[in-house]
């Protein structure tokens, strides 16, 4: 429960703070922390406009969407706290509830008959498809380090002590970071801020939703990112008592934020055709893992 | 004793009475016997499933010796996925043939096939010598074949058909070979001969007998490289026939492998590695190919050998289990295989079924023709909808209970102590995986491009929604695929004694089988009721929201382009046309293209034909050369009746003097061996 807790508040910051970041590093004031929860407020309270080319399909979308979401919110623990559902193989659980999301986003964009949406969808598709194998060998590796296999256990029972521990501590926040990045659609994969719908993926998808369903979309993108900086977390809080998790928790969010912003603000974009070699290389860097485990564990023995 | 007889008996009354009823009777009084069948083999099914095991032995004849027909829970298991997809089939194909009622005869050997075909099937599941076995298999074959060229009269389809034709007889061979290479040594044709014999004889030799049936059954299941006439008679035979095909005609590869596995006593470890290497590239090649596939039930058919693959991936996990004595590993393995293809005939047969409402109403599989059909046809756009989310194995559905099944084997593998299973392990993860991805790529073309957007090319008037009687049998389907999703453990329990049997350890109580790899189904199954209860409180949040908010309705947002038409939509090429440039050495993609010229241009065209790269390596090429070679004696060909007497003088003459020359042979090497 605990962990919902952390990353529902965090979920309230956290893009605020990116917004915040990036209009200072642009010179300018910018708007308050919590402009991102009043506009999602005010989109909650506006009526709808539906294209006439939609279906159901466009109508139940957003709600799978934002289900999915919290439902993989409720897997992720904190610490020693298991999440609110914590059983063998839950990541497994907490990849395919988030696809069953995407596959929705993915069936509204089309539904609209738009070229653009279809253009954003079919980015959606290939790239995420691209980034599930980092995870699942990433978290592949962690079971295999920690000999369990459901979130809670693997992250309570990681101990990074030696040399190797370090290297591959760092090489899986890079992995995790990446993944955070392209399923909530941000730098260098996808710029949230372009102005071109030729070279959106996930702002194409949603141009035709508006009011209610637009906002749940919204609240759904910002729960995403604490949940993947929750994971990132959970990785060096380990078995820390509460009194300095729960601080490093909202510290390490914070700088997660912060970072966000200032790469958003001094880096351009991919090119469309150099993402899905960059998505690549990340399975090979969590292949790298898997056998930076296997060194650990000395199996080449 | 009796109900085997009365089970043979069904098919011949059928035979007998079809032929003189009414249209419209023959299809019920097809319904009505297969029905008969189907409970009476389904009785058997639910006696060797929650019971014992039934033996009965058939007096067979002098050449085949005792036919023993042996009832277990492998077969119990397989004929009641056989027989609920046939049901519904049958049921199904009674509304769907109604536009075909103006060719009697045809329908007349359609249904009297369809009935054999049946009871074939059925019958493979229990006989237990290998001469009847064949029967029953060769019997199957060509029902099979009459069923899928029910639409001879385009070229197609005959050439589709005899393709199906040619391989299963591939299959056959293979199977022969294996059958007797045991009946030579042991003299009997019983499947426990091939037990003892197998047992007795060095490991290599066991092996090479296994791999002698996998792949006459990999032909037959479409495992990669032995796929090649499944993406041809898919599409060719009505949309029943293609659901049955795919569903349950596969799947008795599946079972050949594992009643294989069952006798065949060899290096599990082996064969469990050959089958993951085999299953998981099945899995890849199967879906990559199913993305560019333009033609929606090729597209589907495509998709089986991936699931096939996934199957597969389970079966070789089991092996490996069974081999190295890690009853987790086996138990997860074959649970996950076995529920999966349990899983696979509902959604498949399922999607099939919906694509053949989209056939009957616009005559067209073209996908790039299709488009905005869930206006016209909302019920079978949700039914396909349902089937496409729990074939990319996502929850609450049942893909995705069989898939965790699996990938929990595979995780479970990773606390294994050697490292070649480590690394085995950790890549048929990721293959699992990039299955899963793609298949969400390509379900989302499929159900987007065809259903979703609007008409992409004048529809006909008559695309209306189907009878609600045509959809019961799919509703039927779609209620099971939520059950299992819903309810898995309930399932899992059935599984118990198929698994026990596979995993060989005798009478494993059902309630033993919640051991600690399979905890994890409870929460799966309170996590998709959670899920769902999600959504539903979701949506009545904002229904309610909503009624008081202003709901308008507007065109889609077109940059300021205001209008639009169909043909600005992204088409089901483009959409994965980023896909098919990453893959491009996998694919064969021919291109046929007319660009603008001019001020004023005219029609330009872009036209694009997916191929399977293997099909041409493996069948077209070693075809041509065979051609080649063959065509230096068409010269004896000459059509002169003289001539041909002469031939069968001379052949019978060369096989007369065999034994001459063997005998000459042998005292010229005695002689030499004198000297």
């Amino acid at each position: 429960m605990l962990s919902v807790l952390l990353i529902v508040i965090a979920a309230i910051f956290f893009t605020g703070i990116i917004i915040r970041t990036k209009s200072l590093a642009s010179g300018r004031k910018g708007p308050g922390i919590l402009q991102p929860v009043r506009d999602v407020v005010r989109l909650f309270r506006k009526g709808v406009v539906y294209s006439e080319t939609t279906s159901f399909v466009f109508q139940i979308a957003p709600t799978i969407y934002f289900a999915s979401v919290v439902m993989a919110m409720l897997v992720v623990p904190f610490g020693q706290s298991r999440g609110v559902l914590s059983f063998n193989g839950d990541f497994i659980f907490f990849a395919y509830v988030l696809a069953l999301g995407k596959f929705f986003s993915i069936i509204a964009a089309m539904d609209t008959g738009s070229s653009f949406e279809g253009m954003g969808a079919s980015r959606e598709a290939l790239y995420s498809m691209f980034a599930e194998p980092a995870f699942f060998i990433l978290m592949g590796s962690l079971a295999l380090l920690s000999g369990h296999t459901s979130f809670q256990e693997i992250f309570s029972a990681l101990h990074i002590g030696s040399q190797i521990s370090y290297a591959l501590a760092a090489l899986a926040t890079f992995v995790l970071l990446m993944i955070a990045m392209i399923e909530s659609s941000r730098m260098p994969i996808d710029d949230p801020k372009t102005h071109l719908e030729l070279t959106m993926i996930h702002e194409v998808m949603i141009l035709d939703n508006s009011g209610f369903d637009l906002g749940l979309i919204f609240t759904a993108g910002y729960l995403k990112f604490a949940i993947y900086g929750a994971l990132i977390v959970n990785l060096f809080i380990g078995v820390i008592p509460y009194e300095y998790a729960i601080p490093s928790f909202f510290a390490i969010q914070f700088a997660l934020a912060v970072a966000i912003g200032i790469i958003e603000s001094f880096m351009a974009r991919f090119r469309m055709s150099h993402n899905p070699q960059f998505i690549v290389a990340l399975t090979s860097v969590s292949l790298l893992i898997f056998f930076g485990v296997l060194l650990i564990l000395q199996k080449f023995m | 004793m009796n109900l085997v007889i009365a089970f043979v008996m069904v098919p011949f009354a059928g035979m007998l009475l079809i032929p003189f009823l009414k249209v419209n009777a023959k299809g019920i009084m097809t319904f009505a016997l297969l029905l008969i069948n189907a409970l009476l083999s389904g009785y058997f099914a639910i006696q060797s499933l929650l019971g014992e095991a039934m033996i009965f032995t058939l007096p067979g004849s002098y050449i085949t010796g005792l036919i023993p027909i042996r009832i277990d829970a492998l077969s119990g298991w397989f004929m009641l996925i056989i027989n609920l997809i046939f049901v519904t089939g049958g049921f199904y194909a009674l509304f769907y043939m109604k536009a075909y009622r103006e060719q009697r005869n045809n329908l007349t050997l359609h249904s009297i096939s369809f009935l054999i075909q049946h009871a074939a099937m059925i019958s493979i599941c229990v006989i237990q010598n290998s001469l009847a076995f064949l029967i029953a298999w060769e019997i199957m074959a060509i029902a099979s074949f009459l069923v899928i060229i029910f639409d001879h009269e385009h070229i197609a389809t005959i050439k589709a058909g005899i393709n199906y034709l040619i391989q299963a007889h591939f299959s056959i061979l293979f199977l022969m070979l294996g059958f007797i290479w045991v009946a030579s040594k042991t003299g009997s044709y019983d499947f426990q001969a091939i037990t003892s014999y197998t047992a007795s004889i060095p490991g290599s030799a066991s092996l090479m007998l296994f791999i002698f049936f996998f792949i006459g059954f990999a032909i037959k299941a479409g495992f990669v490289p032995f796929h090649t006439w499944l993406p041809y008679a898919h599409p060719a035979a009505p949309s029943h026939v293609s659901g049955i095909m795919s569903g349950v005609i596969i799947k008795i590869g599946i079972f050949g492998i594992l009643r294989m596995l069952l006798v065949v006593k060899t290096d599990f470890i082996s064969v469990g590695y050959i089958i993951l290497l085999i299953s998981t590239i099945s899995g890849l090649y199967g879906v990559m190919l199913a993305i560019v596939q333009h033609n929606l039930k090729k597209l589907l058919a495509y998709h089986s050998i991936e699931n096939i693959g996934i199957i597969g991936m389970g079966i070789g996990l089991g092996c490996v289990g069974v081999g190295t004595g890690n009853q987790v590993l086996a138990t997860l393995g074959f649970a996950g295989a076995l529920l999966h293809t349990l899983n696979h005939a509902l959604f498949k047969s399922l999607l099939f079924y919906a694509a053949g409402n989209v056939y009957q109403a616009t005559h067209t599989m073209d996908i790039e023709r299709l488009g905005g059909i869930i206006k016209k046809m909302p019920q079978t756009a949700f039914l396909f909808l349902i089937a496409a989310i729990a074939i990319c194995g996502i929850p609450p559905f049942n893909g995705f209970v069989s898939e965790f099944i699996i990938y929990t084997g595979f995780y479970k593998w990773l606390s294994d102590t050697t490292l070649v299973s480590l690394i085995a392990a950790i890549f048929a993860i990721m293959g699992l995986v990039l299955i899963g991805g793609l298949a969400l790529l390509c379900f989302t073309k499929a159900f987007g491009v065809v259903f979703l957007g609007t008409e992409r090319s004048p529809l006909p008037d008559s695309c209306r929604e189907v009878p609600f009687l045509q959809l019961l049998p799919m509703y039927l389907l779609a209620a099971i695929i939520i059950l299992i999703g819903l309810f898995p453990i309930a399932f899992i329990n059935l599984l118990g004694k198929p698994v026990s049997l596979l995993t060989g350890t005798i009478a494993l109580p059902l309630d033993a089988f919640q051991l600690n790899a399979f905890s994890a189904l409870q929460p799966i199954s309170r996590a998709s009721w959670l899920l769902v209860l999600l959504i539903a409180g979701i949506y009545a949040i904002r229904k309610f929201a909503l009624s008081h908010r202003k709901i308008e309705t507007g065109t889609t947002w077109g940059c300021g382009y205001i209008a639009p038409t169909s043909k600005i939509q992204y088409t089901a090429g483009s959409f994965v046309r980023t896909y098919s440039k990453l893959f491009a050495p996998f694919l064969l993609i021919g291109k046929h293209e007319e660009e603008v010229h001019g001020i004023f241009p005219a029609e330009a065209k872009y036209h694009t034909h997916p191929y399977d790269k293997l099909e041409k390596w493996l069948i077209d090429s070693p075809l041509k050369m065979d051609k080649l070679f063959m065509g230096r004696f068409v010269f004896l060909n000459n059509g002169k009746l003289q001539m041909y007497i002469l031939y069968g003088v001379l052949f019978i003459l060369a096989v007369m003097s065999i034994p001459i020359l063997y005998q000459t042979m042998q005292s010229f090497i005695e002689f030499l061996n004198h000297l």
